[in-house]
């Protein structure tokens, strides 16, 4: 065996690979309940292109035959039914992982200096996973698939001179059509994931690069063992990180288990029950929304009177999210040390982006569109004003080390004592 | 925040599905009654099948419900006569359209889209009414288009629209429905009859769903299982960690 590993090693750099990026990449010891959706993520990335490979096994991209095979695979496939819905909730998911990881970004400033290449291709990730879905969501061919993507499609028929003919260009068609589906099944299962998982690669290069933020938001690079060069408050990723998601991915599996198993459909929040209807470009459904994932952005569209304006805000709701390792002035990377106001607008962030997920399944009335507009000022106003509002903001001084379990990692009890005095000691 | 999630999950669907006028009777669902489901079967291959497909149900797949391929071919296929056919109908959609004003839809998936409750409410709710091509008019779903092939079995309802003083001094209109003339069903034995079709088309929309869940549980009970060692594995590593 070793002398297998020392052959693949003088030609690939096999165990360099190891070391770099598991037993020798030190990731801070005070990780929290936070950090495990990282590798969740990964986790249903595999997830989505196992199952996904199964499913074009038997799925028919063709307007005609599309909806019928995927009643196929769940009817008369061996375990179809078992792959389709981890497929389906695998989506949602997957989404949901993301959402915690990139709020554990927020809560920690995990983006900000040097990290911004890390935050910037992460939010890279989420936009492709934004397309990936929107365009996967069509192959069943339902009822829910044909008109969402009919009105997504067609929000870039706002746009000044060239709306209609891009409109078009995306459909290669007239309306939704089997040139639609037929492209966009191609999107889905090799152009859009083969970016994804580039940018995934990049990702992680990049957090390997510069090392791991912490819910201290302090740098464990700063305090090495000066005979290792290890950072003090470092342990290798692999074992002592491993282990430790495996545990989370039990839990997570147990999860994602209940949902498959008892409530696939999860009352229509990752199954719509008016995509069981075969597409019909004949009748319009009674209401048309997204699925959950989108309905924040859905509802930000839909609260601006006029229509090209509610695309641009759309799109500037995802495009702000690019510049929030700029945005954040504090001196505290992490919440344990920033101050009351950005506690304050973080709920406000809160409210407004749940807010706006809620109304956003809604059919709109005075009163929900009314609460709407609320909700998107609340959401510009969480990124726009941060640069002024971090700036005015008392943070706490920021200790040295990490703390871990309630202590420092110096041995003292957990304090906000001054840097200053801490070194002095 | 958790709690918040919490909320808006269990509120969300109230939202969602809130339907204006009639009020959604509850369906008698029990997909492990093997007899209701047989009999549900048999009420749709008569009353059903004949207008309405299922062509993503294959006949043979009934053995689900315990019945032998020779049981099925003898009782229930009167469209096919291979027992693994799908369940299709003869009719032509475009003749269809022509005589009904819409083709029948496909039930394979009506409890999916639908839901139990409102197909089961939806049943119940036919009403004589002449100005109707058919004859007959449903509470639940104005001017549908399907005529009431289970007439005979419920009787004909007749709908009763009175005055009521509402909460704010105003009149009101309220409907109702009333059983004007006697089936050969008394009115229990017929939501019993519903009740077995709509339990059917519920197993119909998916049915592998009582062995998905049965696996569902094994599932869970190894991932429980399988948590102990990995979580004392992780407290094991990390005992050094200080």
């Amino acid at each position: 065996m070793k002398r297998l590993v020392d052959w693949v090693d003088e030609r690939f750099p096999l165990t360099a690979t190891w070391k770099q990026h598991l037993s020798e990449y030190y990731a801070p010891k005070n990780f929290n309940f936070w950090y495990f959706f990282g590798s969740l993520a990964l986790l249903v990335l595999v997830n989505q292109i196992v199952t996904g490979i199964f499913l074009t096994m038997n799925y028919k991209p063709d307007a005609n035959l599309a909806f019928a095979s995927v009643e196929y695979i769940m009817r008369d496939v061996r375990w179809g039914w078992l792959i389709r819905y981890m497929h389906s909730t695998g989506a949602s998911m997957f989404f949901i992982v993301v959402y915690l990881h990139m709020w554990r970004g927020l809560i920690y400033g995990s983006g900000r200096k040097p990290r911004e290449l890390i935050w910037i291709f992460g939010m890279l990730i989420y936009v492709c996973l934004m397309a990936e879905a929107f365009m996967g969501y069509l192959l069943p061919w339902g009822q829910m698939s044909y008109w969402g993507a009919q009105v997504i499609i067609s929000l870039f028929g706002a746009l000044p001179y060239v709306g209609n003919a891009l409109t078009t260009w995306i459909r290669g068609d007239f309306v939704v059509s089997d040139a639609t589906l037929n492209r966009f099944f191609a999107f889905h299962v090799i152009a859009v994931p083969l970016i994804l998982l580039c940018l995934v690669v990049a990702h992680l290069i990049a957090l390997h690069e510069v090392g791991s933020n912490n819910p201290d938001g302090v740098d464990i690079k700063k305090h090495k063992d000066p005979k290792t060069g290890i950072p003090l408050d470092g342990i290798p990723f692999h074992p002592y990180y491993t282990v430790k998601d495996i545990v989370g991915v039990v839990v997570f599996l147990m999860v994602f288990s209940a949902v498959i198993f008892f409530a696939p459909g999860l009352h229509g929040f990752f199954l719509e029950p008016n995509n069981f209807i075969p597409a019909n470009p004949m009748q319009t459904p009674p209401a048309i929304h997204p699925l959950w994932y989108f309905t924040p952005y859905y509802a930000i569209l839909r609260a601006v009177p006029n229509k090209l304006m509610g695309v641009i805000l759309m799109g500037c709701s995802i495009v702000v999210m690019f510049f929030l390792p700029w945005l954040d002035r504090s001196p505290a990377r992490s919440i344990r040390y920033k101050g009351s106001i950005y506690k304050l607008a973080l709920v406000v962030f809160l409210v407004s982006f749940f807010g706006l997920a809620y109304l956003g399944m809604q059919e709109p009335t005075p009163t929900i569109t009314m609460f709407a507009r609320i909700f998107t000022v609340g959401y510009f106003a969480f990124y726009l004003l941060m640069p002024l509002y971090t700036k005015m903001d008392k943070a706490k001084p920021v200790p040295e080390r990490v703390t871990f379990h309630g202590q420092s990692a110096a041995g003292t009890h957990l304090s906000f004592e001054p840097v200053a005095e801490r070194v002095a000691k | 925040m958790k709690k918040l999630i919490g909320l808006m999950l269990l509120l969300a669907p109230l939202a969602v599905h809130a339907d204006e006028g009639v009020k959604l009777q509850t369906a008698p669902v029990n997909l492990e009654n093997k007899a209701s489901l047989q009999r549900g079967a048999q009420i749709f291959a008569n009353y059903c099948l004949s207008c309405h497909s299922a062509n993503y149900m294959r006949y043979n797949r009934l053995q689900d419900l315990g019945l032998t391929t020779d049981q099925i071919s003898q009782n229930l296929m009167f469209a096919s006569d291979k027992v693994g056919a799908r369940m299709t109908v003869a009719m032509n959609p475009a003749d269809a359209a022509k005589w009904f004003g819409n083709a029948p839809p496909d039930l394979t998936d009506i409890a999916r889209s639908q839901g139990a409750n409102w197909l089961y409410t939806y049943l119940l709710s036919f009403y004589r009414d002449n100005s109707r091509p058919t004859g007959w008019n449903n509470a639940l779903f104005k001017n549908v288009a399907m005529p009431f092939p289970l007439w005979q079995q419920q009787g004909e309802q007749k709908l009763v629209v009175d005055q009521v003083t509402g909460p704010n001094g105003k009149k009101v209109e309220v409907d109702h429905l009333v059983l004007a003339k006697p089936g050969t069903m008394t009115p229990t034995q017929y939501q019993a009859m519903v009740g077995d079709l709509v339990n059917y088309l519920v197993y119909l929309g998916e049915p592998i769903q009582e062995t998905r869940k049965k696996d569902g549980i094994f599932v869970l009970l190894f991932l429980a299982v399988f948590f102990i060692p990995a979580y004392y594995l992780y407290k094991e590593y990390w005992k050094d960690i200080h």
